[in-house]
């Protein structure tokens, strides 16, 4: 199945002189929740206002269902809705009416039974005669989230969706996303809180500096990069690692109380099995053990650090 | 053609005009009726006629056109400045829409509006004079002309400028003194001949020329000229709005 989303040699030079976007080549599948991470001032958003035609690119091709979104721009944009980064609302109108006015701008007729279906969702019918000034900053989060689902969107974009939003209306939005998911919509989300990319995504994307610098399933990208830690509680505190052990990564925790070993899930062995009857053979007995697995937020820190090569 | 979102954008634009309803259509009513009162009244008492015509009828057209001109611009130029400033200009760039028919929804609605005032003007004149309209079909082509031009202008000035300040500038500045020293209150054949050139530099004196002609049958300039001269402005306007939208100047990055 060709990507519904497909953005080749994609660069953005502002007329600030800001390189935005480098060469970006980005390929997304039907029905999938793709989140792009990154840290502020990435190329998130001109990535995602490239693609639904409020930055014009400076080189590079973005098609949309197999639309041009330039040169075929209607039908391409007819396919997506963006939710974006800033709470952009009109102040005066109507929930409803701000609605029903994105459903018209994107040129379907009226369909009250959707916007209700839509409002409803959302959590917002009950709001839907209040004026959007009267509502409070998350409920206008739902507006414009309301506003892109308007026009039955086969893609959705979700700039920052869940910046300061508090713990219920995040819920929410996951649940709405998989709902979306679901339907056969494609979500693409930016976010800095990983944790979010952890529980919604099917691939992630890392982007730095206006480059794309890996994109992977999520739970391949977790195995192949996620580090496992075993922890040993020792029955008696250790002064030391003994001569015999110095092969293996290890490394004594406080008070030499615990030993720690660092192991690579891809390796064909872990090397745990050896371990623990070497340190039988030394004498060292433990009470109990526990293992973690690195969160993608720590992977996340490690591929942006990497790639600076500040930190160590 | 968008149609759904031409009417989107044309019915959102007259939701507003109605919200602002007071400020929209009072307050053009309460201004006509105070001109009435100092300008027919107590220059009217000494100027009987000018040009043969009754001098409180003489200035409807000039009127009418003062109000056509400050609301048409201010009218199109807040529509499409205040999404940019509120940012919700997002949702217009983003949808599948030709920027045609952007301009048909916001100046459609703009003119839309500014002829409903002119003609609630005219209503209210007809309250304080005899008025008797002479080629009724030219009235409302100008009156339609007019409006479309400068809400086109306005449109133009709503997206060139970065701040309120900018947004009333021209229409405070420059189109209100132009509508004033453009023969709204006086014929310009009263003036002498020096000033009666430089008055036929300002492009308002067309306008009025040519709306006072269709009410009385006669102006100050001939009418083929002004209804060139109209047109040489909407072809300026038509110009500059589509060079923004080719070149996404101040609309995208």
């Amino acid at each position: 199945m060709p990507p519904i989303v497909s953005i080749e040699n994609l660069s953005k030079v502002y007329a600030s002189g800001l390189h935005a976007l480098k060469d970006v080549n980005l390929a997304i599948d039907k029905g999938e929740i793709f989140a792009l991470l990154g840290p502020n001032g990435a190329g998130k958003s001109t990535l995602i206002n490239t693609v639904c035609g409020i930055v014009t690119p400076s080189s590079g091709t973005i098609r949309v269902g197999g639309h041009d979104n330039r040169s075929d721009y209607r039908a391409a944009r007819r396919m997506i809705g963006l939710v974006p980064q800033e709470l952009t609302t009109d102040a005066f109108e109507k929930v409803w009416d701000t609605v029903s006015f994105s459903r018209g701008l994107f040129g379907l007729g009226k369909n009250p039974d959707h916007i209700e279906r839509v409002l409803k969702d959302l959590s917002l019918y009950e709001k839907r005669d209040n004026r959007i000034m009267q509502l409070s900053g998350g409920m206008k989060r739902r507006v414009l989230i309301a506003k892109a689902l308007a026009h039955e969107p086969q893609v959705l974009f979700l700039d920052e969706p869940t910046a300061g939003v508090d713990v219920e209306l995040r819920q929410d939005m996951w649940r709405l996303v998989r709902r979306l998911r679901d339907q056969g919509v494609t979500v693409i989300l930016t976010t800095h809180y990983i944790e979010e990319a952890e529980e919604m995504a099917d691939r992630v994307g890392v982007i730095r500096k206006g480059e794309i610098i890996l994109v992977e399933d999520k739970v391949e990208l977790m195995r192949k990069l996620g580090k496992k830690q075993l922890t040993l509680h020792l029955a008696e505190p250790l002064a030391a690692l003994p001569e015999s052990l110095a092969g293996y990564a290890l490394h004594l925790g406080p008070g030499g109380r615990e030993i720690v070993y660092t192991y690579d899930t891809q390796r064909e062995r872990t090397g745990i099995t050896r371990l623990l009857t070497d340190l039988a053979a030394a004498g060292i007995g433990f009470t109990d053990l526990d293992t973690q697995q690195s969160s993608l937020e720590e992977i996340f820190v490690d591929l942006v650090r990497g790639h600076t090569g500040a930190a160590p | 053609m968008n149609l759904p979102a031409v009417l989107a954008i044309y019915r959102f634009e007259m939701a507003r005009f109605w919200r602002t309803a007071l400020q929209s259509i009072v307050a053009p009513v309460i201004a006509t009726s105070l001109y009435f009162v100092v300008f027919g009244a107590a220059i009217g008492a000494r100027v009987q006629t000018v040009d043969g015509i009754p001098y409180g009828a003489f200035i409807v057209p000039g009127l009418i056109m003062l109000s056509l001109l400050t609301q048409s611009i201010s009218n199109a130029a807040f529509g499409i400045y205040f999404p940019r400033f509120a940012g919700t200009i997002y949702e217009l760039l983003s949808a599948p829409i030709a920027p045609f028919e952007v301009v048909l929804g916001y100046v459609g609605a703009a003119a839309t509006k500014s002829i409903f005032i002119g003609l609630v003007i005219l209503a209210t004149a007809a309250l304080f004079v005899p008025l008797h309209i002479e080629h009724p079909f030219w009235m409302v082509a100008f009156l339609l002309l007019t409006a479309v031009t400068f809400s086109l202008f306005g449109f133009v000035i709503g997206l060139w400028a970065d701040g309120f300040e900018k947004l009333q500038l021209v229409p405070l500045l420059i189109v209100t003194p132009l509508t004033f020293l453009g023969g709204s209150f006086y014929s310009i054949e009263m003036l002498p001949p020096f000033w009666h050139a430089v008055s036929l530099a300002n492009p308002v004196v067309y306008l009025v020329s040519a709306f006072r002609w269709a009410f009385f049958g006669k102006g100050d300039v001939a009418v083929g000229v002004s209804i060139a001269v109209t047109f040489g402005f909407l072809a300026l306007c038509l110009g500059l709005v589509t060079w923004i939208f080719r070149t996404g100047y101040r609309l995208k990055s």
